[in-house]
């Protein structure tokens, strides 16, 4: 008799992907300025490590908080003892503001809506769990993340089926693509449960307008299916256009209350906004109450520790600290994100224009060999052993024209960024010939125009 | 605007619908009678007394001591903040080393040094709740099953069943011979799951338990790996009590049994789940640990504990905590001589009115005979029972059916949960209770029984308000404020 589970020994943790591979091969041979200065730099890692000193000052300064002391009294016997899977009233209360203070006070969460997990990738996992049955489907954007394969997937046996989303249009969702997403897994026999969209995007680092979160809505309100709505980089937008959460274009629309809302549901995580992944702190938001109660019990599987509960709850109580860091937060984003698109542009590489995330959507297609995944693949393994840069391919993010990678850059110093670059145009230029230099001076001088098409576009 | 019953069912997985979270049976939600009424020594003397929460709160000075003494345990205090970017910052499911060195080691002292425990054996999840969900995928398919010997913890139905499709077959134990699995039992459930076209995948056992607080002798423990070796199926040892054991005999963990010389056992089919919510009364941490001895296993199981990391700032701090030698060995040692105490002042007093108990080594609770006092053998008749005592006597504990006890009259009774003087209220009611209206007879001492403590009680109750809340975690009632210990 097979000893283990189908689960154990089939693919679906995903984990073999060359998203994963990449990651190991820096585990390998990381970089260090002083002691492995030609190691393999990290570029792979969405992580926001730009904040951490506004972060270790709010903790200096608040010693109470710190040393979980109330009044003078120590409240550890309180906390070690505090497993309540509703989580716990100030956290949810201060998370919830949070929340709609990221969104510019548009919109207002109710703490009792929230359930607490372990992480986003819990959440996602649970909202499986809650929303459909194994053998079931969710219809996801291309590019997407690719943990969504092993979060939704492995072990709730739901199917993904993508929605393919086209460089031509900045890879925007279009009714069209929408509808051959659906007939698809309507071919392939297989019931849609929802859509699942991240926004801002992981990877694209864009956020989506009214019309395509209108386009959503309306898909999901004809199909009578649920809309999740993974906004884990809500707080991660750093330019125009600004961040349009599913809750206002839902309010926008009047559609407050109604049929359709009690299908949508939002996954927000403090990984990504406040660079706090070790502490495993997600949450999902639904209006949906059955929703709520089954994934409050869910919940149980992974509860966010209540010693990182009261410390967050008092962090994010702190309205003068959350504005400041969400406003210098941004603005360090910012600068991040232009030194990598001009570092790129130097070496005649091209970039997504995008607005928010921790990386950029970068188009290595011209140096692809050839038009294919095959190409791609090879041209990942020259950046990962030759330029000792781990990037993440498109392919392991589902794309469908090869040549696009995620570049992350917002996990290192600056210097080491730069190293970065420096390695890219070194490798470019051994690589150049005519044909690529021209390249990139049409790169370099698209790129004032190219503001203004997309502009136009959205 | 408002949706139909039968729209949110179609509209949402059968998972989501159905009771499998083991809530909405005829036990929900007992915490009521307790959230409603809770017992204060000052506020609110008459309240009810939580004898239902399998808590361990007799040694946290001793915790808070050290907290003091260390402030670099803490990530946020200006001595450890130097580390708070790197701890945040780190979301490997492997765990930060010195936690998964502290815990082994702390596992190795608990079992007296007999055995070494491999760190990177360790493998994190949610709580033992979480532990177990992940063992269960890991192990089986929907449809197949896990024999469990009755009397067990209600949150297996959840944590082994609800999201996996995985089913739980009992195996009955009875008080003739002080619940013991035989062999017999064993087989018996083993036959009857072949029967039934039931694949069964593994035999899950919990030792110490919960809820009778006893230990495993060797003879039995080795006949457990016998069977399961002879089947070639799983053996899932709970041992989240392990060091709740306050008095002879010794606690005998399956790690130590699986080395022994004449014991014939493929490591592959054995595997422990282990927590710090009993141990060191730190359940809001949720510290899960699944240590198996099958390769394959922790490296599937290490890819789904993303699903349910402990917190790296919990990390840091119970590593700092376990790796103090010194602590651990007086903690532990300062832990079992004040449940030792406890326990012993709680059976005394229980026995100076009658009541006896399974004689028990370990836990945080008693398992309390009150079958005399039965109308009759019936499960009506104990919930009938259990709603008079916690409406008279004022005190939440738990009856015997919800631990799918098949003898009726018995219940779990935790005595860890309290100081010294709530349990001193508590035993003055029972005595009240037990001898209201009666002579005073002279206390008995074993567990010799009175027929006439036979009881009469009226039951104006509220329907479906009072069943018992047993389960980690919990919640008093739906969005309840916190809760605060009380005592």
């Amino acid at each position: 008799m097979k000893l283990l589970s189908r689960k154990t020994t089939c693919n679906s943790h995903g984990q073999d992907s060359s998203y994963f591979l990449g990651w190991q091969e820096y585990e390998k041979n990381a970089y260090d300025e002083v002691l492995n200065p030609t190691g393999i730099i990290q570029m792979g890692l969405a992580e926001n490590q730009l904040s951490f000193d506004l972060l270790e000052s709010w903790l200096a300064k608040n010693p109470e908080a710190v040393g979980f002391k109330r009044d003078g009294e120590s409240i550890f016997r309180e906390m070690a003892l505090f497993q309540d899977y509703h989580g716990l009233p100030i956290f949810k209360n201060a998370l919830a503001e949070f929340m709609a203070e990221i969104r510019g006070n548009k919109v207002r969460f109710d703490p009792n809506k929230l359930v607490l997990t372990a992480g986003a990738t819990s959440a996602n996992e649970t909202l499986m769990f809650c929303l459909a049955e194994p053998g079931e489907a969710f219809l996801l954007p291309t590019p997407y993340y690719p943990g969504f394969d092993r979060d939704l997937k492995w072990r709730t046996g739901v199917e993904i089926v993508p929605i393919q989303c086209s460089s031509s249009n900045s890879f925007q969702i279009t009714e069209s693509a929408l509808e051959k997403a659906y007939r698809l897994a309507q071919k392939r026999k297989l019931k849609v449960k929802g859509v699942l969209i991240t926004n801002p995007s992981n990877p694209l680092g864009t956020t989506m307008n009214l019309i395509e979160l209108n386009l959503l809505i309306s898909f999901v309100a004809a199909k009578g299916i649920h809309l999740i709505s993974d906004e884990i980089y809500s707080g991660t937008v750093f330019n125009s256009p600004g961040f349009i959460s599913i809750t206002e274009a839902l309010m926008d629309r009047n559609l407050h209350g109604s049929e359709v809302s009690n299908r949508v549901h939002i996954v927000y995580s403090l990984s990504k906004d406040l660079g706090l992944p070790g502490f495993r702190v997600g949450a999902i938001y639904s209006n949906n109450d059955t929703v709520v109660a089954a994934a409050t019990k869910m919940s149980s599987f992974g509860l966010v520790s209540s010693q990182t509960q009261y410390l967050l709850s008092a962090m994010l109580s702190d309205k003068n600290f959350t504005s400041n860091y969400a406003t210098e937060n941004q603005k360090r984003l910012k600068k991040r994100h232009d030194m990598l698109v001009s570092g790129l542009q130097e070496a005649g590489i091209g970039c997504l224009k995008s607005n928010a995330g921790l990386f950029c959507w970068v188009d290595m297609r011209h140096l692809l060999s050839s038009k294919t995944f095959g190409a791609e693949k090879e041209l990942w393994k020259k950046m990962l052993y030759q330029v000792g840069l781990n990037i993440s391919p498109g392919s392991s993010c589902h794309c469908t024209e090869p040549g696009w990678f995620r570049v992350c850059f917002a996990n290192m110093s600056e210097e080491t960024l730069n190293h970065s670059m420096q390695r890219i145009k070194d490798f470019v230029d051994s690589t150049t010939d005519v044909v690529s230099r021209r390249h990139r001076l049409v790169v370099r001088n698209s790129r004032r125009r190219s503001s203004h098409d997309r502009d136009s576009e959205r | 605007m408002g949706f139909s019953l039968s729209d949110q069912h179609q509209l949402l997985s059968k998972i989501a619908n159905n009771d499998g979270h083991g809530e909405n049976s005829s036990y929900f939600d007992g915490w009521k009678a307790y959230d409603s009424n809770p017992f204060h020594p000052i506020q609110n003397p008459n309240g009810v007394i939580q004898m239902g929460l399998a808590e361990n709160q007799l040694c946290f000075d001793l915790i808070q001591e050290w907290i003091k003494r260390n402030p670099k345990a803490s990530i946020c205090t200006a001595e450890g903040v130097g580390e708070f970017k790197d701890i945040a910052i780190f979301q490997d499911y492997h765990g930060l080393p010195d936690f998964r060195n502290a815990v082994a080691n702390f596992m190795g002292r608990v079992r007296g040094g007999r055995v070494t425990f491999d760190p990177d054996r360790i493998v994190m999840s949610g709580g033992a709740t979480g532990a177990h969900e992940l063992i269960s995928f890991c192990l089986a398919d929907p449809g197949d099953a896990f024999l469990v010997p009755t009397p067990y913890y209600p949150g297996f139905d959840r944590d082994l069943r609800w999201r996996t499709g995985v089913q739980l077959l009992p195996v009955i134990c009875e008080s003739s011979n002080d619940f013991k699995i035989t062999k017999a039992a064993l087989e018996a459930a083993y036959e009857k799951a072949q029967e039934a076209n039931i694949k069964v995948k593994g035999l899950l056992i919990t030792n110490p338990s919960n809820p009778l607080g006893t230990t495993l002798d060797r003879e039995t423990l080795k006949s457990l790996v016998s069977f399961i070796n002879e089947k070639s199926i799983h053996l899932i040892c709970d041992e989240i009590y392990a060091a709740t054991v306050f008095s002879q005999p010794k606690f005998i963990s399956i790690s130590e049994i699986i080395l022994e010389e004449d014991m014939e056992c493929n490591p592959n089919l054995i595997h422990i789940v282990y927590s710090l919510s009993k141990d060191m009364g730190f359940p809001g941490f949720r510290v899960g640990i699944v240590y198996s001895y099958n390769d394959e296993v922790v490296k599937i199981a290490r890819k789904m504990s993303s699903f349910g990391l402990v917190s790296t700032q919990t990390q840091h701090l119970i590593a700092s905590m376990l790796l103090d030698d010194d602590f651990v060995e007086s903690f532990i040692g300062e832990s079992a001589k004040r449940l030792e105490t406890r326990h012993k002042v709680f059976t005394w007093g229980l026995s100076q009115v009658g009541i006896g108990c399974l004689k028990s080594n370990a836990g945080l609770f008693v398992w309390m005979d009150l079958r005399r006092l039965l109308k009759e053998s019936t499960v009506e008749a104990e919930m009938e029972l259990w709603r008079a005592i916690i409406k008279d006597v004022k005190l939440n504990v738990s009856p015997g059916s919800s631990f799918h006890c098949l003898e009726p009259g018995w219940f779990r009774v935790c005595f860890a949960n309290m100081d010294d003087e709530t349990m001193e209220v508590a035993l003055r009611r029972i005595r009240a209770f037990v001898f209201q209206g009666k002579e005073v007879e002279a206390p008995v001492k074993n567990k010799r029984w009175r027929n006439n403590l036979r009881l009469s009680f009226s039951l104006k109750f509220d329907e479906g308000v009072m069943t018992p809340r047993m389960m980690s975690p919990h919640s008093p009632i739906p969005h309840s404020p916190l809760v605060r210990a009380r005592t």
